[in-house]
C-alpha cells in the first residue's frame, strides 16, 4: 500500500534501548579529572542596587577555589545577544552594580564539590539598596514607570504594529463585533532534567570543550563571542543527551560563566541548576502574554476580520523571547479563512525571570485566543461551534492558501481531520453524556479547537521584527559515509532532546538507499566538525534534518549508480539501483552488488570515472523551503513553509464544591503529513496534549507582589501526573506536503498547540449554565471555584 | 575541617559495596558520584518528580530523600539492575522500547522502578492501578501515554 519500505512503518527507535538500561550520557554524567563545581549567590530582591559583596569568609570555606562577582565576570566577557533592536540592553549571568529580578545571579562560588560550593555560598555577604521595582507589564509600560533597563529609556522593548487587508472597512460593515481580554499565565515546558554545562578550557590547543544539556541555535558562536573567543575556540559536543526541553533549553549565560571560569581557574568546571536555581534564574519561563480581541463577523458566521493586540511580559532581560510575538504572524488567522488582520505586538521589560523559548515559541498562547475567540462568536451568535468552524475553515480545494500577513499555507483538509476526531469521539454520545450530566446537577462540558502547528522553523520572525537583522537562511545539514565494510553512518550536527533524532536520519537515509535502517548508524558531530545546522527547533526536524540526510543518501546513491555506469560503460538511465546493487535494466545478470560498489569506491581509483573523489560520503546542507526571502515594505513574509493540523475534542466534568477539572475523554484528530515514525509522532503528540493540560489547569509562575517568585518547587509549581493527564486517544491523516522531501510536515510542537484551547473551551462550556466565564490561564482549581461560587450563591 | 565520614556496606544490584560518606550525603548522590551508577537521575531534589527511583529491599524509594547512611545494611536496586543475568533486557526495559514508552530518557529509570515495584507486587494491574503507581513519577516528555500502554504490554508478556 504505501509508498516507503520504512518510513512509516511501524519501527523501534535507536535511541530507546540506551535510556531504558540506564546507559544514556546527560551533562551530568560527564566527570571530568579534577572538575570543579558551582553554586550561584542570587539576588533576594526584584529591584537593588548592589552596595558591596565580601566574599572573604566564603575563600576561607573548606574545599573553595574562588568566588566570582559581576565587576570582574562583566570587565572580562561580552554581553549576550539581545535579539530585537534594543542595543542600551545588556544581559551578563552576573549582575553588576544593580539586580533587576529576586534570583538573579550576583556570585559564584567554585569548591570541589557541589556541597562544599553551596556552603560557601551562604557566606557570601551581600549588602544590597532595594529600588523601586515593577511587576505588572501594563504599569510597566505607564508614564513613571520604574525603568527596569535605564539607558533604554522604556520598558518597552519591542512593539510593532501591522495591519494586513482591509481591517477597518471590515469592522465597519461586519454585523456584529466582539471584544474580550484572554490572558496566557507564565508557565514552561519545565523539562525533569535542570539545565547543566561542563566546560574544560586546553591552554595547549586554546580549545574550550563544552557539554551541555542545550537546544539552542548559534550556540557556539555566541559563546565564543561573549568569551571574546574565535569561533574555532569553542567546541560544543552534541553526543550529550538532553533530559527534556520543550524549547527552553538555552543555556547561554550559564555556559558562558562557566567557560569563563575553566578558562579563568584551569580546572574542568561543571554547573548543573538545582531545581530552585533552574526555576528562577535559569531563565526558562514562557510567554506571559494578555490579548485584547477584537473580531468583526456576520450574522451567518462569516468572519470577516480580527485585531490582535498582545503584550507579552518578557522579564528582566532579553534573548529571543521577544521573537515569540513574532512566529505567530505564519498563522495570524489559525486556519480559518479570515481575509484582513491587525496585529499590535508589545514586548515589555518588567522584574521577572527572563522568558525564553517555549514549544510553540508564542504560537499556543496565539492559538488559544484566537480559538477563545471563535467560541464567543459561536456563543454570541448561538451557533454550534463545530459548525461555525466548519464555515470558515480554510477547504481542501483552496491550498496552497495564502494568509494575509504573507504565508501560504502548504496543503491540508481540516474538515476532513474535525470529522474525524469528532467520529472517534463519539460526538453526538458525547453531547448526550454532557447534557445528562447536567441534567443531574453537574458541571459538565466539552472543548474543541482546530489549530495549526507551523512547521519547519526558518527564523523569518527576526528580519520582519529587527530591522537591522537580515537573517533569511535557517539551513540544517547531514552527512552520510560508507566505510569499507560497507556500513551506513549518518552525522548530524546538533543535540537532541528525546525527539528521536537517531532513528529519524537512519529510517530516512535507509529509505533512499534500501538498506536496513537498523543497521544504519547515527553519530553526532561537534561544533568545530559540524556542518552548518540551527539546532531542533520550530518544529523543523522532520522536515529539515530528514530533507538533509536525504539529500546526502541520494548523492550517495547516486555515486554507486555513476560506479556502475563507468564500469558497465552505460549512461546511468540503463541501470536500475535496487537494496543497494546496481544492475543493468533488462540484464540483471550483469550486476554490481553493494560491497562491490563500496570497495571500488574506497579501494580501485581506476575503476571510478574520472574525476569522482574517491572514498564514499556525501554532505547535504538544505536552505528551509520557502525560506530566503525578505518581508515587503507593509509587513508580509513567507514565515514556515509547513502547517501541520490538529482538532481537539475534550470532555470535562468540574466538582463545585472544590472547583477541581476531571478531564475524561480526550481525541485529538492530528495530520502531519507523511509519518516518519508514527510512535515518535504520537509520543510528542500525547506529551505536547498533556503540557497543554499542565499550561491551562495548573502551571503557573505566580510572583508576589514585591517580585519573589513564589512557585520555585514543584511543590507550588504544579505538573500534571499520570492522575491528571487522561487517556489520550490520536486519529491520524495524512495530506502530504508538497514542499518536502516525503510529504512529512513537522510534529514536534503537536498537541500542545491546541490541547489549552480545547480544554478552555471545555472548562468555559461546563461554566456555560451558571453564566461564569474564565479567560484567563491557568484555570486553576481556586479561580474555577473562584467563578462558580458567587454564580452559586445567586 | 572535614566532615565526619560514615562506614556503610550497601548491596547495590546483588554486589556488596562499600563507602565511607559524610552523613549528610543523600543516596542518589553516592550512586552516581561514587559508584558512577548514573542510570538514577537526579529531578527535583525535594522528592516529588521521582526521576531518582531506586528499589530499596525490593519496594521503590526516592534517593534524594535518603541519606546514605540510612541505607547501610539494605539493599538497593537502580536501573543498571533491571536487566536479566544475561545482561539482556527485562519484559518491562523491551515492552518501554516496543511502545516507545519514553522520549528523552530522564524520567525513564525512575518509571521502570516504580513499574517493576508495581509488577512485582501485582502482576496483572489495572490500567488505574498502574496510573496510579506511576503517579508519583513525572513525566513532560510523553503524556504517560505510552508509558501505560508499556506497563500493560509488560504485564501481558509475562502471563505467558
Amino acid at each position: 500500500m504505501s509508498a516507503f519500505r520504512y518510513i512509516g512503518t511501524k519501527r523501534r527507535t535507536k535511541e530507546d534501548p540506551r535510556f531504558v538500561s540506564g546507559q544514556g550520557r546527560y551533562v551530568a554524567d560527564v566527570a571530568l579529572p579534577g572538575m570543579k563545581h558551582v553554586a550561584l549567590v542570587a539576588s533576594p530582591h526584584a529591584s537593588a542596587r548592589i552596595v558591596s559583596i565580601d566574599t572573604k569568609a566564603a575563600l576561607a570555606a573548606p574545599g573553595v577555589l574562588y568566588v566570582l562577582a559581576g565587576d570582574e565576570f562583566c570587565a572580562g566577557t561580552d554581553s549576550l545577544v539581545t535579539g530585537v533592536d534594543a542595543p542600551k540592553l545588556t544581559r551578563f549571568a552576573l549582575a553588576k552594580d544593580v539586580v533587576r529580578y529576586a534570583g538573579e545571579w550576583v556570585a559564584a562560588v567554585v569548591a570541589d564539590s557541589r556541597a562544599l560550593a553551596e556552603d560557601a555560598a551562604e557566606l557570601v555577604e551581600v549588602e544590597y539598596e532595594p529600588l523601586p521595582h515593577v511587576i505588572d507589564p501594563e504599569k510597566a509600560m505607564e508614564p513613571g514607570a520604574p525603568l527596569v533597563h535605564p539607558a533604554h529609556g522604556s520598558n518597552v522593548i519591542l512593539h510593532k504594529r501591522f495591519v494586513w487587508g482591509p481591517v477597518e472597512e471590515a469592522f465597519a460593515n461586519a454585523e456584529h463585533k466582539l471584544a474580550f481580554r484572554a490572558t496566557w499565565g507564565r508557565s514552561a515546558t519545565v523539562p525533569i532534567e535542570t539545565f547543566g554545562v561542563a566546560a574544560q578550557w586546553n591552554p595547549g590547543t586554546e580549545i574550550l570543550d563544552v557539554w551541555a544539556s542545550i537546544q539552542m541555535p548559534k550556540y557556539p558562536d555566541q559563546v565564543a563571542k561573549a568569551l571574546r573567543l574565535p569561533g574555532n575556540g569553542v567546541r560544543v559536543h552534541y553526543d550529550v543527551d538532553v533530559g527534556g526541553s520543550y524549547g527552553v533549553k538555552r543555556g547561554l549565560k550559564h555556559t558562558v560563566l562557566v567557560g569563563y571560569l575553566a578558562k579563568r581557574l584551569g580546572h574542568p568546571v561543571r554547573f548543573i541548576e538545582d531545581r530552585l536555581e533552574n526555576m528562577r534564574g535559569g531563565d526558562m519561563q514562557g510567554p506571559d502574554r494578555f490579548f485584547d480581541m477584537q473580531v468583526a463577523f456576520d450574522s451567518d458566521g462569516t468572519i470577516r476580520a480580527w485585531k490582535i493586540r498582545a503584550v507579552d511580559d518578557v522579564g528582566a532581560y532579553a534573548g529571543r523571547a521577544p521573537f515569540q510575538l513574532g512566529k505567530p504572524i505564519t498563522a495570524i488567522c489559525g486556519p480559518y479563512q479570515i481575509p484582513a488582520v491587525e496585529y499590535d505586538a508589545t514586548s515589555v521589560l518588567t522584574n521577572k525571570t527572563p522568558q525564553e523559548a517555549v514549544r510553540g515559541f508564542g504560537q499556543s498562547p496565539t492559538n488559544f485566543a484566537m480559538e477563545r475567540c471563535v467560541d464567543r462568536v459561536a456563543g454570541f451568535l448561538k451557533m454550534d461551534r463545530i459548525e461555525l468552524r466548519r464555515k470558515n475553515l480554510i477547504r481542501k480545494d483552496q491550498f496552497p492558501y495564502t494568509i494575509p500577513s504573507g504565508s501560504s499555507y502548504d496543503s491540508g483538509d481540516y474538515h476532513a481531520v474535525l470529522d474525524k476526531a469528532l467520529a472517534a469521539v463519539d460526538y453526538p454520545a458525547l453531547v448526550r453524556a454532557r447534557d445528562e450530566a447536567r441534567k443531574a446537577g453537574r458541571l459538565a462540558g466539552i472543548g474543541i479547537s482546530t489549530c495549526l502547528e507551523p512547521s519547519g522553523g526558518n527564523s523569518a520572525f527576526e528580519v520582519l521584527l529587527n530591522p537591522k537583522n537580515e537573517t533569511t537562511t535557517w539551513m540544517d545539514s547531514c552527512l552520510v559515509r560508507v566505510d569499507l565494510a560497507g556500513s551506513v553512518t549518518g552525522v548530524m550536527n546538533t543535540s537532541s532532546a528525546g525527539q528521536g533524532h537517531e532513528s529519524l536520519v537512519s529510517t530516512v537515509i535507509g529509505e533512499i538507499l534500501e538498506r536496513d535502517p537498523a543497521g544504519v548508524r547515527v553519530v553526532r558531530a561537534d561544533s568545530l566538525t559540524a556542518l552548518p545546522s540551527n539546532s531542533p527547533v520550530g518544529s523543523r526536524m522532520a522536515i529539515m534534518l530528514g530533507g538533509a540526510a536525504a539529500g546526502a543518501a541520494k548523492k550517495i546513491k547516486e555515486t554507486l549508480v555513476a560506479i556502475a555506469a563507468h564500469n558497465f560503460e552505460c549512461s546511468p538511465e540503463d541501470l536500475e539501483y535496487r537494496d543497494g546493487n546496481v544492475s543493468l535494466k533488462g540484464a540483471p545478470e550483469k550486476r554490481l552488488t553493494w560491497d562491490q560498489l563500496v570497495e571500488i569506491a574506497h579501494r580501485k581509483f581506476h575503476r571510478m570515472p574520472p574525476g569522482m573523489e574517491p572514498g564514499l560520503q556525501a554532505k547535504f546542507v538544505w536552505e528551509v523551503p520557502t525560506g530566503g526571502g525578505l518581508p515587503t515594505p507593509d509587513g508580509r513574509i513567507q514565515m514556515y513553509p509547513c502547517y501541520s493540523f490538529e482538532a481537539h475534542v475534550v470532555y470535562v466534568e468540574i466538582d463545585p464544591d472544590t472547583g477541581k477539572p476531571r478531564l475524561s475523554k480526550y481525541v485529538c484528530g492530528h495530520d502531519c503529513g507523511v509519518m516518519i515514525n508514527p510512535d515518535i509522532v504520537h509520543g510528542m503528540t500525547y506529551g505536547g496534549i498533556a503540557h497543554g493540560i499542565g499550561a491551562t489547569l495548573y502551571e503557573k509562575f505566580s510572583y508576589t507582589e514585591d517580585g519573589q517568585l513564589a512557585a520555585g518547587t514543584f511543590m507550588d509549581y504544579l505538573l500534571p501526573s499520570a492522575m491528571e493527564v487522561p487517556p489520550l486517544a490520536i486519529v491520524d491523516h495524512c495530506t502530504p506536503s508538497p514542499l518536502t522531501t516525503f510529504g512529512q510536515k513537522g510534529s514536534g510542537e503537536a498537541g500542545y498547540l491546541g490541547a489549552p484551547a480545547a480544554i478552555a473551551g471545555a472548562v468555559n462550556d461546563a461554566l456555560s449554565p451558571l453564566s461564569a466565564a474564565i479567560e484567563a490561564l491557568p484555570m486553576s482549581h481556586l479561580a474555577i471555584w473562584n467563578a462558580i461560587q458567587p454564580k452559586r450563591a445567586a | 575541617m572535614s566532615e565526619t565520614l560514615h562506614k556503610v556496606g550497601v548491596e547495590v544490584n546483588g554486589k556488596p559495596r562499600e563507602g565511607h560518606v559524610p552523613a549528610r550525603l543523600s543516596l542518589v548522590d553516592w550512586l552516581r558520584d561514587e559508584l558512577r551508577l548514573t542510570g538514577t537521575h537526579v529531578g527535583c531534589e525535594h522528592g516529588v518528580c521521582g526521576a531518582c527511583s531506586v528499589m530499596l529491599d525490593g519496594e521503590p524509594v526516592r534517593s534524594c530523600l535518603m541519606y546514605t547512611v540510612q541505607a547501610n545494611g539494605h539493599r538497593i536496586t537502580t536501573v543498571e539492575g533491571l536487566a536479566q543475568p544475561d545482561g539482556s533486557m527485562s519484559a518491562l526495559q523491551d515492552a518501554f522500547c516496543e511502545t516507545h514508552g519514553l522520549q528523552c530518557g530522564y524520567c525513564t529509570p525512575g518509571m521502570l522502578i516504580a513499574a517493576q515495584g508495581l509488577l512485582d507486587s501485582n502482576p496483572d494491574p489495572t490500567e488505574e492501578q498502574i496510573r496510579d503507581a506511576i503517579g508519583g513519577n513525572l513525566c513532560r516528555c510523553t503524556g504517560y501515554q505510552q508509558i501505560v500502554e508499556a506497563v500493560r504490554l509488560a504485564a501481558e508478556r509475562m502471563k505467558k
